[in-house]
């Protein structure tokens, strides 16, 4: 009996370092099997749990020089969204019915009978009654919260809050029980109760309001899990049987419907059928998928009903993972919020200070009765005061915008990743694999003029004849051959004899006939004159394209032409960064002939060819010694140290095979557009960001000022408190709207 | 200037003395130092309650630290725990301990709440 787990390993760098882990924990006993990945960081153990334990795996890593721990006994992300979502609604409904009963008072103390012109002790005793609830119970979290932050030496809104309305409150309760003593000293008997209820409901409606939309910031994420079916189709011994999620094991075989949702990653054995992979990728069409083909978890099935073998389970599923960098992201801080940070640590104790000496300056220097305007002032600037805009301001909207970016198959590790995003000026991308297929594939067929008609009658046959030699080749360009035949459906043909030349091409006889696929310089080996076909050859080469010469019984029977063809939305992605003032260049390990050839299909200006896939990161430091900044798009799994070097490194996958962890962004589909939504969203993101902080700050800024009375002495302005408390729920709650915007955000030519 | 005025002034300043003094400078917390059972993780409580307490904790470098949040109160401003050098931003139900695992190197790193408003450090020191 093995069990498995999952260890993140921190520190390693290379091949050798994750080598090293795993040859150790190999040798360790109890260990039935061990595999470390570089990429990932991560070492996944099968281990007898009778003779060793996670922990000790841990303590094993670590003796090798490499930290590792063990994940949290979670206590998964996901459990906790939901208490967090529970928590919130919970919030909600104690925020209503707390501002159902503030704003009834508050109304009330509006009633005509309670103005302050004319009255008596009994009206005052009235408002008195009429506050008391509002204080002790709708608005007593004030209190409370702030002492405890008081404890710890800690202030924050609750504390401005819980001061401003309470210095009101007491002071007028004083005049209410005491207002014989007032007026003995000629002083008219004036109450703030009215301020007192207004403020504490204005601000209940603020946080309302904010709490329902910082509810809706992780929206994504939790559409994301929602996406996850409760059970899956198992064929078990020839019946199907519906199970849990969780009891899925890799190398089940699950039974998919069409309409329904596929349960977890993995592979498919039989059926076809399209799949609808856009909440995951962002590509909107749906993938046609057959046997051999992998699908993703949380999908949705379209059409056919196929089976497909478990591969991956939990945590280790493209979603999960998904949700994991998402979560993860979420969790950074973007560096433009240091500033805000910084205001945020001195703000509550600098606004304490300016409300005091608000106070001072009007007893010193106001109008009479001066005391009672000190007194307003100095509650109102405590009251205006903001500190949650300026809190909100950053990250909400990476929130929103991380989330947006995972519904749209772009997922952006974090705020500095956006921050840098922002900021590219040159995309760079990897050649094979991002602008072209990455994989060659036959581009056309021909027969030769004055091949034998008998043997060839057609493309097709000479199609199937090259596909029957090269079937037994390794080479990819063999591949791009069988493949073609495949989808024309030109397989029976089996070759004998088969050999391989290197360098020059494959030999083999099929169906009695000696067939040779391969360049001119096999066609001299087997004494056949390239003639009838040498110039289209060359021409082709010129263009970057790789010329196959098919030889049939000693006769050049035609030619087969293979290329790596460009994707169809490359050219569109290079044109999309232009407008956006992105210069593009492309890196190859190509010729400068294939790669000219590429760059002019897809409108690239600057190529740098013949580049070994080492020297991939000094192209990119090149770059950036001019002063760029400069993103790379690769796979990242050739060119990881290239992503790194880059100042953005975007990695771009397909479904399954998508390198997540290498770039600060991974495009969930491979398609190059994808860096044109990253770079705008990031822009888009960053804009508002700056607008937040702008607004959060002008408005304290300005804000404070005006409630402390500087208008005054000019102007006669003046703010009451309950304007104050207004002001303030309006500007907190703007800034997470702002910050929702984004969820609407589309990408280019998707509106 | 009257009697009064004067009275008011000093004291406002006064208040104003104390009020810095008491935020800026008392509030420099006692720091905690991390328990540890052998080859288990450095753990240490931390009582969320308007604040962290304790707000400053002293780990080991390069060993695994579990912090673990006893949040006791429901004011939404604690509800979120964010370390930012770690990548970590988790919900913290009220009344229930929440650990939170990672492994710092030397330095020192700040621990907040959702919105930065509250705050706490961990120090990481070299091993002994």
């Amino acid at each position: 009996m093995t069990e498995s787990c999952t260890i993140p390993v921190t520190g390693m760098t290379c091949a050798a370092c994750s080598g090293r882990v795993q040859r150790t924990l190999e040798k360790t006993p109890g260990v039935a099997e061990a595999s470390v990945n570089l990429m990932t960081g991560a070492a996944t153990v099968a281990y007898d749990p009778v003779v060793t334990t996670p922990d000790r795996l841990v303590d094993t890593i670590r003796s090798t020089g490499y930290g590792a721990e063990l994940p949290l006994p979670e206590e998964s992300g996901e459990e906790l969204l939901d208490a967090q979502d529970e928590a919130r609604a919970a919030e909600v409904r104690d925020l209503r019915r707390k501002f159902v009963l503030s704003a009834a008072a508050a109304a009330l103390t509006m009633y005509p009978g309670m103005s302050h012109q004319g009255m008596t002790s009994g009206t005052r005793y009235l408002l008195l009654a009429l506050t008391l609830p509002v204080v002790a119970w709708a608005g007593r979290h004030f209190y409370t919260r702030a002492w405890a932050a008081f404890r710890h030496h800690g202030a924050d809104m609750n504390t401005l809050i819980a001061v401003g309305t309470g210095a009101a409150f007491l002071f007028s309760t004083a005049v209410t029980l005491f207002d014989r003593w007032f007026m003995a000293r000629g002083v008219e008997p004036h109450v703030y109760y009215e301020a007192v209820v207004w403020i504490i409901a204005l601000v209940l409606l603020g946080n309302l309001l904010e709490a329902r939309a910082k509810g809706q910031t992780s929206g994504a994420i939790r559409r994301l899990i929602g996406l996850r079916p409760a059970t899956a189709r198992v064929q078990r011994e020839g019946r199907e049987e519906e199970v849990p999620l969780a009891a899925l094991r890799p190398g089940d075989e699950v039974v998919v419907r069409p309409g329904e949702t596929i349960p977890v990653d993995g592979t498919v054995l039989e059926g076809t059928s399209n799949v609808d992979e856009s909440m995951l990728t962002g590509e909107p069409i749906p993938v046609a998928k057959g046997p051999g083909d992998p699908v993703i978890g949380a999908t949705l099935n379209r059409n056919g009903a196929f089976h497909f073998r478990v591969e991956r389970v939990g945590r280790d599923t493209v979603l999960s993972r998904i949700i994991r960098l998402v979560q993860q992201a979420q969790g950074t801080r973007a560096p433009i919020q240091r500033l805000a940070d910084r205001i945020a640590a001195v703000f509550v104790p600098v606004v304490l200070s300016i409300a005091i000496a608000t106070f001072v300056v009007w007893f010193d220097f106001g109008p009479a009765p001066s005391y009672l305007h000190a007194l307003v002032s100095a509650v109102t600037v405590l009251i205006i005061a903001c500190p949650c805009a300026m809190g909100l301001a950053v990250p909400t909207a990476v929130m929103v915008s991380t989330g947006r970016g995972a519904e749209l198959g772009v997922l952006i590790k974090g705020g500095e990743a956006l921050e840098r995003s922002q900021a590219i000026d040159t995309v760079v991308f990897d050649k094979t694999g991002t602008i072209t297929e990455g994989h060659p594939a036959v581009e056309s067929v021909q027969l030769a003029p004055g091949a034998d008609r008998a043997a060839v009658p057609d493309e097709a046959r000479l199609l199937a004849l090259a596909a029957a030699v090269e079937r037994l080749s390794e080479h990819p360009l063999a591949e791009a051959i069988v493949a073609e035949a495949e989808r024309h459906g030109a397989t029976a043909l089996r070759a004998t004899g088969f050999e391989s030349r290197t360098g020059r091409g494959v030999v083999g006889r099929v169906d009695g006939r000696e067939v040779g696929v391969g360049n001119a310089a096999l066609l001299g080996e087997l004494g056949v004159d390239p003639a009838p076909l040498a110039a289209q050859a060359d021409a082709v080469a010129s263009q970057g394209r790789t010329p196959m010469l098919v030889v049939v019984e000693g006769r050049l029977a035609g030619l087969i032409v293979v290329a790596d063809p460009v994707k169809p939305t490359s050219r569109a992605a290079v044109d999309e960064l232009r407008r956006l003032g992105v210069e593009t260049v492309m890196l190859t390990g190509d010729n400068p002939r294939t790669a000219a050839s590429v760059a002019r299909a897809v409108g690239i200006g600057r190529v740098v060819a013949e580049v070994l896939p080492e020297r991939k990161l000094d192209e990119i430091r090149a770059l950036q010694a001019e002063g760029r900044v400069v993103a790379m798009v690769g796979d990242g799994l050739n060119d990881a140290p290239a992503l790194a070097q880059a100042d953005v490194g975007i990695a771009m996958g397909t479904g399954t095979d998508v390198a997540m962890e290498a770039g600060a962004i991974t495009l969930m589909r491979g398609d190059p557009v994808g860096a044109v939504t990253a770079i705008r969203l990031a822009r888009r993101t960053m804009r508002i960001i700056r607008q937040n902080l702008f607004w959060a700050f002008i408005y304290n800024v300005v804000g404070i000022p005006i409630a402390a009375g500087v208008l005054y002495p000019a102007l006669g302005l003046r703010l009451t408190p309950a304007m104050a408390a207004a002001a303030m729920a309006v500007s907190s709650v703007s800034v997470v709207s702002n910050s929702l915007r984004l969820r609407r955000f589309m990408p280019k030519g998707q509106r | 200037m009257t009697t009064a005025q004067v009275i008011v002034t000093l004291l406002g300043l006064a208040a104003i003395a104390w009020v810095n003094w008491y935020f800026f400078v008392a509030g420099r917390g006692v720091a905690a130092v991390a328990t540890s059972d052998a080859g288990g993780p450095q753990r240490v409580r931390v009582e969320v309650k308007g604040g962290y307490s304790p707000a400053v904790v002293r780990v080991q470098a390069g060993r695994p630290v579990r912090l673990e949040f006893h949040r006791d109160e429901t004011s939404s401003c604690t509800e979120e725990v964010v370390l930012p050098d770690f990548g970590i931003r988790t919900y913290l139900p009220a009344h229930r301990t929440t650990p939170v695992s990672f492994t710092p190197a030397e330095g020192t790193y700040e621990f907040t709440c959702g919105m930065g408003m509250v705050r706490g450090k961990i120090v990481a020191e070299p091993a002994r």
